[in-house]
């Protein structure tokens, strides 16, 4: 790719100073090495630097800059932006308060994620070694543990956007399955009781918005069924 | 001007691997506890690391924590203190198994262990072939140990000040740490977090390099803490440059590909490795593999169409084992290199990676300065671990998986420290001084009213830039010199920085600019102890210092064999002896040797 001009509309709002939010218009030329829309963003603010959103690794392992793309979660560090159709809409994640343009008041979200208790739980003194687990049941783990927590998923599920302060939402229950699915872990039960609930689990209607956005490629709509199923294994 | 004031037992600042396993320590001890963090805890850098943590707790092949010290001992160039090396290799174990039992997902082997693998520069019985010592949990270590500690912390309920920027160290008259101050994100306000005891543990300062594998947030903020409060940084001139570094983009490829088997091959196809390290091949020592591939390059065996890197094989291995061992190299090898490791190799090239060098501390985490005849006294009420910190374990270069150990081994020992110190009441909170929180007040007016000042931006690159051409993999007397003055006009530009963004509520642009007084401490110590080591050691090779009969590798012993201390007022260098005695009987001091591999 050469030197191009991509145009930008972007959800404006500083407290300090504005009324109400708006979407600017707003260009830049990137150069030849400028692939992620990450990228884009960092030259713009080189323009403007009072653009506020949250970046760190730019390699998609620290979930720091989600964000509405074009209507669509995802991080900027992993969309290229040349497939990206223009003007490229930007608006902070749905359903989270904004506290300024791009960056939302993430509490709501990391607070169902540490109602379902993220540890692992085990009450028998630690051996001296490690515990042993078989490469199968690690393999368990897969598609659950890689979770960055970025809120992708949550954010564009319209049960989380209706009850965020009662529904665990996708990344929460996916964290929950993360231990139940853990042969290390003995508080499963205590784990399916903290989730019997109207709202906290089933408030899930598999719309699988989440699978869709996930950076990650994981299937939180597959691990909300999984708890379903050992919820009904436990009943009979 | 009336600054809200809070007080703690202890404060850590930074929620990295290192800041999360000494806020364990702290508040397993019933300690109350700050941990302030610039972004949400996994967030923290140590979310990158991907190939592993050593520990010889021979899974696969047979290990001893002997081999562990003399690989770490020769890796860093006879440059590590040896008490401290010994230290972090005993305790490696202990640490991994803590984290196994916290949850971390590492992977197994058939019997249930978990999973090893072999990394560069780490061998059996002193240097004969390549040991699995690598503990890994696929290619995501970093993630799952900093989710796993995170997660240990929500149960331990650690008190965390998320998205607080520390500002300034506070020291009283005699030279105590009393705490910080910060300001917090989302309000702007600007707080003193007073305390008994402050921990540092801020990461590493990757971001003073142009092409660098570090996050954005890796901008050295306690060490230009640390240099602005009249502590020295020890060691900086030695910055480890990452073999594979995605060509281009900068991403980390873990070394953990080349310890799976992959190959690196110039233009002709030739495994060039086996030409430098007929031993070890791909899996010798990080600056060793840089260096060679600088210089395939540099004498026209580079690939692609400006000949500019080299490229990183895995093509022969199976694709269950890519997706089984490296599934987030393919990943990122998609992203950022558009291959397909599957079908083709990636490009790589040398890039910025880890600083050995730091804010100096011994095998407890205890800052050390020289005072009264004394280079290692501590500093009362200061401590620091991880990559901010230099025990000093890295000498002059860091074997791979040795930094996910280090922020362990000394985390732990930092927070083990501080609850004993606090236990056997040798901590007391100190009055605060009247102008405590006065400097960090002036640096955050300054960018207030600062007018027809410099670019934050611009200053950055510039400084960026000259880093990269004056102090790269390997270094020229010429260039040094010159950096030195180079890198003074941008220390200068940077007291001028105007923001255009004055709003209260999350200046990122206020935000990055204080991060620039930062970056740009650590360029000047990095620079100008560069200048002043005239010798070639581990990752600090110069044009001057040659491979002779006298000085093999260029390596000066007689003159140079010390750490170097920088002193941020007047650019003044102080020097203090390497610790060459280990810390116990168990092991005899690893003589000097030239190094091979």
């Amino acid at each position: 790719m050469t030197k191009r001009t991509v145009q930008f509309k972007i959800y404006r709002y500083d407290p300090d100073k504005d009324e109400k939010p708006y979407l600017q218009d707003i260009s830049v030329e990137l150069e030849q090495s400028d692939k992620k829309l990450l990228d884009a963003l960092v030259r713009l603010k080189a323009k403007d630097d009072t653009l506020s959103f949250r970046r760190s690794c730019r390699e998609g392992v620290c979930g720091s800059d989600a964000m509405n793309i074009n209507g669509k979660n995802g991080l900027a560090c992993l969309t290229d932006v040349d497939s990206l159709p223009q003007p490229i809409v930007l608006r902070p994640l749905p359903g989270l308060p904004v506290i300024r343009d791009l960056i939302v008041d993430m509490t709501q979200f990391f607070k169902q994620y540490h109602s379902i208790k993220p540890y692992l739980v085990n009450n028998d003194p630690p051996p001296e070694r490690e515990r042993l687990q078989t490469p199968d049941d690690r393999e368990e783990l897969n598609g659950l543990y890689e979770c960055i927590l970025c809120a992708c998923c949550s954010t564009s599920c319209p049960s989380f956007w209706w009850n965020p302060d009662k529904f665990v939402g996708p990344a929460g229950l996916l964290a929950a399955y993360r231990f139940i699915a853990d042969t290390r872990d003995q508080a499963t039960n205590e784990r399916l009781d903290n989730l019997e609930d109207p709202y906290r689990l089933f408030r899930c209607h598999t719309i699988m918005n989440c699978v869709d956005v996930c950076p990650k490629g994981l299937n939180p709509t597959r691990a909300i069924g999984k708890i379903k199923d050992a919820m009904v294994r436990r009943a009979v | 001007m009336n600054v809200a004031k809070r007080t703690f037992d202890a404060v850590i600042v930074g929620a990295g691997g290192a800041g999360l396993r000494a806020a364990l320590q702290l508040s397993e001890a019933g300690l109350k506890t700050a941990v302030l963090t610039k972004v949400f805890p996994t967030r923290s850098h140590t979310v990158a690391a991907q190939g592993g943590v050593a520990a010889s707790l021979g899974n696969t092949t047979e290990d001893n924590w002997h081999w562990h010290m003399y690989d770490t001992v020769k890796g860093s160039d006879w440059l590590g203190d040896q008490d401290s090396i010994e230290f972090m290799v005993k305790k490696a174990n202990e640490v991994v198994v803590e984290l196994e039992h916290y949850g971390m997902p590492f992977d197994r082997t058939d019997n249930g262990k978990i999973y090893q693998r072999p990394f560069g520069g780490h061998s059996m019985n002193y240097g004969q072939a390549p040991v699995m010592r690598s503990c890994a949990a696929a290619d995501r270590t970093g993630h799952a140990m900093l989710h796993a500690l995170y997660q240990r912390n929500v149960r331990a309920n650690t008190q965390f000040f998320v998205e607080w920027n520390a500002l300034d160290l506070i020291r009283n008259s005699a030279g105590d740490v009393l705490g910080v101050t910060a300001i917090e994100m989302e309000t702007g306000e600007v707080s003193i977090f007073h305390a008994k005891a402050t921990i540092f543990a801020t990461g590493g300062a990757g971001r003073i390099f142009y092409s660098s594998t570090n996050a954005f947030i890796n901008t050295g903020d306690g060490l230009g803490m640390a240099a602005r409060a009249g502590i020295p940084l020890e060691d900086m001139e030695f910055w480890q440059f990452h073999p594979t570094g995605v060509a281009g983009a900068g991403v980390l490829i873990t070394e953990g590909v080349r310890g799976e088997g992959g190959i690196l091959r110039n233009s002709s196809g030739e495994r060039f490795m086996e030409r430098y390290a007929p031993n070890l091949k791909d899996l010798a020592s990080r600056d060793v593999v840089s260096r060679s591939m600088v210089t395939e390059i540099n004498e026209g065996r580079g690939c692609g169409a400006d000949k500019d890197h080299v490229l990183l094989d895995i093509t022969h291995l199976s694709p269950e084992t890519i997706m089984k061992r490296l599934p987030g190299i393919r990943e990122i090898s998609i992203q950022f290199a558009g291959v397909d490791p599957i079908k083709a190799p990636i490009p790589v090239v040398p890039t910025a990676h880890y600083q050995m060098g730091g804010i100096p501390t011994n095998y407890k985490g205890q800052v050390i300065a020289p005072k009264d005849g004394n280079p290692n006294t501590p500093v009362v009420g200061f401590y620091a671990a991880g990559e901010c910190a230099c025990a000093s374990v890295h000498g002059a270069n860091r074997l791979g998986t040795n930094s996910l150990l280090d922020l362990l081994v000394f985390g732990k020992s930092a927070g083990e420290s501080v609850v004993e110190d606090f236990k056997s009441g040798n901590l007391t909170l100190k009055p605060l001084p009247d102008d405590a929180a006065d400097a960090s007040l002036a640096r955050i007016a300054r960018l207030e009213s600062q007018k027809s000042g410099t670019d934050v931006h611009e200053v950055r690159l510039t400084m960026q830039r000259t880093m990269q051409k004056h102090a790269g993999v390997f270094r020229f007397k010429d260039l040094l010199s010159e950096g030195v003055t180079r890198i003074l006009e941008v220390a200068e530009q940077s007291l001028h920085t105007e923001i255009a963004d004055k709003s209260k509520v999350w200046n990122t642009a206020r935000t990055e600019a204080l991060e620039l007084d930062n970056l740009i401490e650590v360029a000047k110590a990095t620079m100008v102890s560069a200048e002043a080591r005239k010798e070639s050691r581990g990752a600090h090779v110069r044009d001057d210092a040659p491979d002779t009969a006298e000085h093999p590798n260029g390596r000066d012993d007689q003159n140079w064999l010390k750490h170097t201390l920088w002193y941020r007022d007047g650019n003044r260098l102080d020097y203090k002896p390497v610790n060459l005695k280990p810390l116990s009987d168990d092991v005899e001091p690893i003589a000097l040797a030239k190094r091979t591999y």
